[in-house]
């Protein structure tokens, strides 16, 4: 697989990643069957995979939670089966299950783990309300995390992965559950960190708008394995398939239809009430093609959009079967109902 | 091994002890209800038990055991008599759980007194509640030694007298009982800080969040031992305290004593919540320390001679309390509570739940699993 440098060309950098042949397995169940891949510095790269993939289990094991059956990977150039330690303080790591402590005020939660990770205590509130503040959780920070909605916490376990000051930060599945707005709060919070604060990013979802906009390079993960690897541009190019462009038009001739058939990379018409499809293999030169048909025809374009190729057909032709199809269950024992 | 990281865990657990009343009362209320209902309950006199009276003799002779009957009805009050024409009559009665006794005088009785032909009363007990019948045999013994006694005194120079020295002045059965509801108090903590918060922690991720961090197993485990530990303190203290005062232990407040209580209450806090730790290391499934909180209570509290003397017990009974926690802590506190011993009369116990903590603390730390 090719491993590009996405951003930052001015330097040579290292990577911030190297996943060298892992597995897990269960038992009979291999969740983890021989992954590999590096991620480079300032980097955020997606592993992208329905419910039962093996996110959250590859994630596990890059972040010491659990051990390899066999591989290895080395973050920030710390081995994980052999420097444990310089893992940990490398990375900050939001796990996918909310993990804190909904006793606890948010600058408790905070200072908790700024002293597991031996944050020195003259700078901990300071940077512990630095750190609020960007997450804007600043007014909220004496209050209790239990109380807090679902995107305040992840954006308050956001802020608590990063007291330590890591270089790494993996998020497994951070936007899972929120809210349209909270998902682009959190969208913006996780491009600001890599931006301003050069943080190389791993993050795991299941949502295709989520990697594709997010991403720099996306990893396609089905029942363990790694399916593709690439740009969201590159991987939307790999697979043949067409572009759909919608229009609606006002002062339409009759041979109409017969002149748009003549497009650019236009593949076939057909007509929806007003609507007209063109199916095209390539959707923005169909289109420019098209206005300038319509103004030297003096047809109006009242509107026009193009549907390209998504993720959703990568991943259909990688894995054979549709990302929402994909579905798995859950792992987690409730006990919430143990309290309030 | 950092503390710091150790003292942020303990910190944790403080915050949220304090934060929830509800948390700090459970692990008050029980110990204390326990000791006021059952230690008022349990162990007083018998007063007012009644006594069916046939007398079928009706002699001089009877009268006087009659009047007798009737002094101790008067004085101790142990019984009350109630004349009964016919013995069957008054045994149904008995059956039925009217009367807790029946005397009977025979026909024969004055007969035989003047024959010294070893004259005799009956006495017939409802055997189903022992700590009643012991109570009336007892008093009943009593008084046929007072009539063969009293009168004749034929040689009295020989007899054997038992003298009894009470060393302590009569201890209410609920000043005997403060120990347990003590060792009780520091079992809820342990149960609920040590097993099932621990459980519901592990189970809602808390757990994860920690193991992310650089903290190592030892600061781990000893955190949440540590913060079990201050928080049994704190449970101990305040049921000693509170119930000291309810039960009226004199002295209670002297500094020396404190002392000898603060440090067997943390030391017997140290040994449940470790051996807690200990027997839920592995689990993950947040019913298991609910489904073993009442077994462990039973297999701890009762064997401990926390309510009666472990020296009633049979054999097998008494090998568990040798094993059991809670044993020392109840007789360190007894001691300490009660008689009022110094350093002497703890140390033997506040060594061997020291000893005791150690390996369970050790094993803890060795099965703990610092991955998920
Ligand atoms: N501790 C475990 N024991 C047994 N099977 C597990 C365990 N953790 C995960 N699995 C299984 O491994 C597979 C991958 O799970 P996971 O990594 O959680 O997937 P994802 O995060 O992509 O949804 C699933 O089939 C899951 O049931
Ligand atoms: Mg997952």
């Amino acid at each position: 697989m090719v491993r590009m440098d996405v951003t930052n060309k001015e330097s040579p950098l290292m990577n911030a990643i190297e996943v060298d042949h892992l597995v897990k397995k269960f038992g009979d169940l291999t969740a983890v069957n021989d992954i590999s891949f590096t991620v480079a510095e300032r980097e955020i790269f997606g592993l992208l995979g329905p419910n039962g993939a093996g996110k959250t289990t590859l994630i596990r094991m890059m972040t010491t939670l659990t051990p390899p059956t066999s591989g290895t990977a080395r973050i920030d150039g710390h081995d994980i089966r052999t420097d444990a330690n310089g893992v940990r303080h490398a990375l900050g790591v939001i796990p996918q299950a909310f993990t804190s402590d909904p006793e606890l005020t948010a600058k408790e939660n905070m200072l908790i783990h700024a002293k597991l990770y031996g944050v020195p205590s003259e700078t901990r509130i300071s940077l512990i309300n630095q750190l609020l503040e960007s997450v804007d959780l600043m007014k909220f920070r004496d209050a209790l995390v239990g109380t807090f909605s679902g995107g305040m916490r992840r954006r308050l376990e956001i802020a608590r992965g990063l007291v330590h000051a890591p270089k790494i930060l993996f998020l497994d599945e951070p936007t899972t559950g929120l809210d349209p707005v909270s998902r682009a709060n959190v969208w913006e919070m996780i491009r600001n960190l890599r931006d301003k604060s050069g943080l190389t990013i791993l993050l795991t979802t299941h949502y295709m708008d989520e990697a594709d906009k997010l991403c720099d390079r996306i990893a396609i993960v089905d029942h363990g394995k790694l399916a593709a690897l690439d740009t969201p541009a590159r991987l939307k190019d790999s697979v043949p398939g067409t572009d759909a462009v919608e229009a609606e038009f006002d002062h339409a001739p009759d041979n109409w239809h017969e002149q748009l058939k003549g497009l650019a990379e236009a593949e076939a018409v057909t007509q929806h009430d007003n609507v007209t499809h063109i199916a095209s293999s390539n959707g923005s030169s169909t289109v420019a093609a098209l206005m300038d048909l319509a103004r030297a025809r003096g047809v109006t374009v009242r509107k026009v959009s193009v549907q390209s190729t998504t993720l959703d057909d990568v991943f259909l032709h990688y894995t054979g079967r549709e990302l929402r199809d994909a579905a798995g269950g859950s792992m987690t024992y409730d006990v919430s109902r143990f309290y309030r | 091994m950092n503390f710091e990281r150790t003292w942020a865990l303990i910190e944790r657990d403080m915050r949220k002890f304090f934060r929830s009343p509800a948390l700090m009362m459970s692990t008050m209320i029980f110990p204390l209800v326990q000791l006021i209902v059952l230690g008022y309950a349990f162990g007083g006199k018998i007063k007012g038990a009644k006594i069916a009276f046939v007398d079928q003799d009706r002699s001089v002779e009877s009268r006087q055991i009659r009047e007798m009957f009737d002094g101790i009805a008067a004085g101790p009050a142990t019984f009350r008599i109630v004349d009964y024409d016919s013995a069957p009559h008054a045994i149904d009665d008995l059956r039925a759980g009217f009367v807790r006794g029946v005397v009977e005088v025979p026909r024969d009785f004055s007969r035989r007194f003047y024959q010294h032909d070893r004259p005799r009363i009956a006495f017939s007990e409802d055997n189903t509640d022992q700590v009643m019948a012991s109570s009336l045999l007892q008093s009943l013994q009593d008084m046929v030694t007072a009539i063969n006694t009293a009168p004749v005194q034929p040689r009295l120079d020989d007899q054997v007298e038992l003298n009894v020295v009470e060393v302590y002045p009569y201890i209410e059965y609920a000043k005997y009982l403060l120990a347990g509801s003590t060792a009780m108090a520091i079992f809820i903590v342990a149960m609920i800080g040590g097993g099932i918060t621990f459980i519901d922690d592990k189970s809602r991720g808390l757990h994860e969040g920690y193991l992310l961090t650089p903290i190592k197993k030892t600061e781990l485990v000893m955190g949440m031992i540590g913060a079990g530990a201050v928080k049994g303190l704190m449970a101990g203290m305040a049921i000693v305290l509170i119930g000291g005062m309810i039960v009226g232990i004199p002295g209670l407040w002297n500094p020396v004593r404190l002392l000898y209580l603060c440090l067997v209450v943390l030391i017997a806090s140290v040994a449940m919540i470790s051996l807690m730790f200990l027997a839920m290391v592995r689990v993950s499934d947040p019913l298991v320390p609910r489904a073993v909180f009442g077994v462990l209570n039973m297999l701890l509290f009762f064997p401990s001679g926390a309510i009666s003397p472990i020296e009633g017990f049979p054999k097998w009974l008494r090998w568990m309390s040798v094993v059991d926690p809670f044993t020392y802590t109840v007789h360190a506190l007894r001691n300490l509570t009660i008689k009022n011993t110094g350093i002497e009369g703890i140390y033997s116990d506040v060594l061997l739940l020291s000893g005791f903590s150690v390996v369970m603390i050790v094993s803890c730390i060795a099965l703990f699993k610092r991955q998920l």
